[in-house]
């Protein structure tokens, strides 16, 4: 039943079941909080966002009191609640008098100084001095991991740390120990944080007690040039917002996008930054007697036109990586077409999938934001928790609201919520194909299944039946149900993986080509240029044979295996569309520029064109996206996603094929070290090495 | 009560005693399904219990693997509670005196005073031969008996910086001390001889009908209405 509030003077009609707090910020008024968070449970414990209700003898703590618990007034008139009383300010004030007591007085060495919440409230409703005139507590500063920088002196026990960890992480390691004045908050016996996501209570502390350890003390707030982009280290695509200093990123930090990501965003996503510093190609190279000189641009797009235009079209192949744009492998496409070649490929890993089978047979169709309806999810050959953190966290958010059947098929690790291990390998999802195992029972009984594949599990040789077999179980379940929902989803792990097959970045002739064929061409000398388009994730050492032009940001296994390298832009420096696992299109932008004589992706592919005498016809992003956009439509659809045909996911049910036995293995093994600029990065590095020797200590522990 | 830490020395491993496991296991019986983690107090108190009055960080571990709660959640609970002893204790005795104010008023600081004296210089420490610890608590409940101490289960009122010497004596002897008031009260009755309900005619029931008597319509058929009552009410 609605009710009716009168907040301020202001009459509103609010809807059962919420709070006062958001009660108050229906009616407009401004509530200041610590310890409450939209997303996280209610604490109650800041009491900061106190409220003056008429006929209570003391202000209420609004975010912990809900509309309805409101007592009526005796002739039924609406309650009246006041937010900017004398009485509301006063109370305040004692709150933040309080607050204030322990906490120190150096704001103007605190890297939260100028974004925090306590800062900015004290301007409201502090004193100007402190009548405490006793001892500060001093607590110790704990080890939270290389990530989280701890100065707990600052510390206002809010504890929303603790309850992302708890609830959205998914990972109990943060708590509270003692009690009262001596409150802290710690891990268990300070271990760091084993989490992907473990940097979003950094942005979540309101004081300065968490802070970013890898950018300390590098940079103010006020000095950065804020850009907001999109995030490329999975497939995802994250909001995200770039800061930059002169030339230099400082640091990631997520946006909203609720669509997406949420608020969150992995500590990959995030701490990337560094590597966007580092093992930069900032000039063309070209190799003369086995070793790589640097050259000049016209130098090294003269070698490599005259490369191609002596090659004939059936000799040269292209690759793309995961992190390459649209633009570029539009442009990339192009050239390759005009020179007479198809011999194009996205699929690095080798995944099975074909742009002809329609849109609905590669794209997460039930969207990311569809989890939130999801009753039953099968999980084939996937690790979630790694190859799409942010994603995972909102499985593990509808599976909190309870009556969710989760089932996996492959590696059985911690998902941060349990599940029903069906199996390794391609037997059960045989049994399951055939509905004859006991969780197909479960998915013809929920309102809205969900199947996930990853995409280890189609890069099999196999792949096409692992495929056609999700895509049964994904019919099966969903025959007689609301025909607008597509249970059929693709789980990708790279960024780039959804534009190119939008774009048909991929041979003519699938089944006989492709990446595998390029590499084992390369590998007898039968094919006379490798263009890797950023691509780094395949196996060097056969490409011996081959002249290899590799055009990346990074000196990665690309570029130290290439003949010639372009130096081209990263994700933060130019601006590109990334179509995200669900078939969303979005656009990162340039926040910064790229270093020395590195150029934008599609720029490069443009000024060799000439060269090799096809000219490409744009001269601008603009030209180009045109271009791009009448040849793949769903690429215009900037931040939306339009549901693709449902009839794909029927036809690819259709397709032949057996599914080997062997067990599914996951797509990422290293979280922390999956591309080119995370490998480049420090602290990526660190972390890797801190949860392989958790990995090993863990172990360790078991053998006792 | 100050900030409360985990023990640098920690013992090996744990493991319940069978007796001790067969009761763990039927606590956690007690809870639905699920909710297996409210058995976490009582387990952790029995642990304490075999360890000798203390909680060890192998102890925390076990309790929290049986429980299937997460390592932290066992140690903030292990550290909230401050009857939950995080450093060893005494083999002997742990002397926990009452500090609040019905005690200090009557004299607990002298009792910190013996303890110091005796035991160690600060709270939580061992005494040289390991036998004593002692620490300041809050109430106990015994504040009509004040001051006071409470030594594993039972209490001991009515102390006097002597009267406690005379107790640990005791007990570094191994003998078992008088518990309860250390000067001949019964219960929490006032001290000396009893001052009120004293009147004998209270208990040999000579008194019976006595406050009836005084209201004649009361009685039985209402024949004396009216009639002034037998006794007068002796105010």
């Amino acid at each position: 039943m609605p009710k009716q509030l009168i907040i301020d003077g202001k009459e509103i009609t609010v809807e059962d079941g919420i709070t006062l707090l958001q009660a108050c910020e229906q009616a407009g008024a401004e509530i200041p909080r610590f310890c409450y968070h939209e997303r996280l449970s209610i604490a109650g414990n800041c009491r900061m966002c106190l409220v003056e209700v008429q006929g209570s003898p003391k202000p209420v703590a609004s975010c912990a009191m809900g509309v309805n618990d409101l007592p009526p007034n005796r002739d039924n008139t609406p309650k009246v609640i006041s937010t900017k009383s004398a009485t509301v300010k006063k109370a305040r004030e004692g709150v933040m008098e309080f607050l204030l007591i322990n906490h120190p007085l150096d704001c103007p060495i605190c890297d939260q100084g100028g974004e925090c919440d306590l800062q900015d409230q004290a301007m409201a409703f502090g004193a100007g001095g402190s009548r405490f005139e006793e001892n500060k507590r001093a607590v110790e500063d704990k080890y939270l991991g290389p990530l989280i920088k701890t100065s707990m002196n600052r510390c206002i026990h809010c504890t929303r740390c603790v309850r992302f960890m708890t609830e959205i992480a998914g990972v109990e390691e943060l708590g509270a120990i003692g009690r009262g004045e001596d409150m802290e908050i710690t891990t268990y016996l300070e271990r760091g944080i084993l989490s992907e996501m473990s940097a979003n209570v950094n942005d979540l502390c309101p004081v300065g007690a968490l802070t970013h350890r890898p950018w300390a003390h590098n940079a103010r707030p006020w000095e950065l040039r804020k850009t907001e982009s999109v995030d490329v280290m999975d497939a995802v695509g994250s909001a995200i917002r770039i800061d930059v200093r002169g030339r230099e990123v400082m640091r990631i930090l997520p946006r909203n996008n609720d669509a997406v990501n949420e608020e969150w965003i992995s500590d990959k996503t995030r701490h990337v930054a560094d590597g966007l510093r580092t093992q930069r190609l900032d000039q063309p190279y070209v190799r003369k007697d086995g070793r790589l000189v640097s050259a000049s641009w016209q130098e090294a797009l003269a070698l490599v036109a005259a490369k191609l235009k002596a090659a004939s079209g059936d000799r040269i192949a292209a690759i793309a990586g995961p992190l390459a744009g649209a633009e570029e492998m539009f442009a990339l496409k192009d050239l390759f077409h005009r020179l007479g070649s198809t011999n194009v490929d996205c699929r690095e890993d080798g995944a099975k999938l074909d742009p002809a089978a329609g849109r609905a047979s590669y794209i997460f169709n039930s969207t990311i934001e569809g989890i939130e309806h999801a009753d039953a999810i099968l999980l084939i050959g996937t690790n979630p928790r790694l190859e799409a953190a942010v994603l995972n966290t909102r499985i593990r958010k509808r599976w909190r609201q309870g009556g969710l059947a989760i089932g996996l098929i492959g590696e059985q690790v911690d998902l941060t919520y349990p599940y029903d291990y069906l199996g390794s390998g391609g037997q059960t999802l045989r049994d399951l194909a055939d509905g004859k195992h006991a969780f197909a029972a479960k998915l013809q009984a929920a309102k809205a299944p969900l199947i996930i594949v990853g995409s280890a599990a189609i890069a099999r040789t196999d792949g096409q039946a692992v495929l056609a077999a999700a895509a049964r179980i994904a019919v099966a379940a969903t025959q007689g149900k609301d025909p607008a929902w597509n249970a059929f989803n693709v789980l990708h792990a790279a960024a780039s993986r959804v534009a190119a097959l939008d774009l048909g970045f991929v041979p003519a002739k699938p089944a006989s080509t492709g990446v595998d064929s390029f590499v084992a061409a390369a590998e007898t000398g039968a094919l006379d240029v490798l263009f890797l388009l950023g691509a780094d994730d395949i196996d060097m050492s056969r490409l011996s044979k081959t002249f290899v032009v590799y055009q990346g940001s990074h000196g990665d296994a690309g570029a130290h295996r290439a003949d010639v390298i372009f130096p081209a832009a990263a994700y933060a420096e130019k601006s590109a569309t990334y179509v995200n696992t669900e078939g969303r299109a979005q656009m990162t932008a340039k926040a910064a520029f790229p270093p020395g004589d590195a150029r934008e992706d599609w720029t490069i592919i443009r000024a060799l064109s000439p060269l090799v005498g096809h000219t490409l016809p744009y001269d601008s992003i603009n030209v180009l996206r045109a271009g791009m956009y009448k040849a793949a439509p769903a690429l215009a659809a900037i931040d939306r996603v339009a549901p693709a045909e449902i009839k794909a996911v029927a036809a690819l049910a259709s397709v032949k094929g057996t599914v080997k036995d062997e067990p599914f293995r996951a797509a990422v093994k290293d979280f922390y070290l999956t591309n080119p600029i995370a490998r480049a990065s420090a602290v990526m590095a660190e972390m890797s090495a801190l949860k392989k020797a958790a990995g090993k200590a863990a172990g360790l522990a078991a053998a006792e | 009560m100050g900030v409360r830490r985990l023990h640098p020395d920690q013992p090996h491993g744990f493991s319940f005693t069978p007796e001790n496991l067969a009761w763990a296991k039927e606590t956690i019986a007690k809870y639905p399904a699920g909710k297996e983690a409210s058995a976490i107090i009582p387990l952790l108190w029995r642990a304490q219990e075999q360890l000798g009055g203390w909680l060890s960080e192998p102890a925390l571990r076990h309790v929290a693997d049986m429980l299937g709660v997460a390592y932290i959640r066992a140690y903030e609970v292990a550290t909230f509670y401050t009857m939950f002893q995080l450093s060893p204790v005494g083999t002997k005795a742990h002397v926990q005196v009452c500090g609040t104010t019905p005690c200090m008023l009557r004299g607990a600081e002298g009792l910190i005073e013996v303890c110091k004296r005796r035991i160690a210089e600060h709270p939580h420490e061992l005494s040289e031969d390991g036998q004593f610890s002692w620490e300041e608590v809050e109430c106990l409940g015994a504040c009509a008996n004040a001051p006071m101490v409470q030594i594993w289960k039972d209490t001991y009122e009515d102390l006097t910086p002597e009267a406690l010497e005379k107790i640990l004596g005791a007990f570094a002897r191994g003998a078992t001390p008088k518990v309860g008031s250390q000067i001949g009260r019964k219960n929490s009755s006032p001290e000396g001889a009893q001052t009120t309900l004293s009147d004998p005619t209270l208990y040999d029931g000579s008194k019976r009908g006595a406050w009836r008597a005084r209201f004649p319509e009361l009685q039985e058929g209402g024949a004396a209405a009216g009639t002034k009552p037998v006794e007068e009410p002796k105010g």
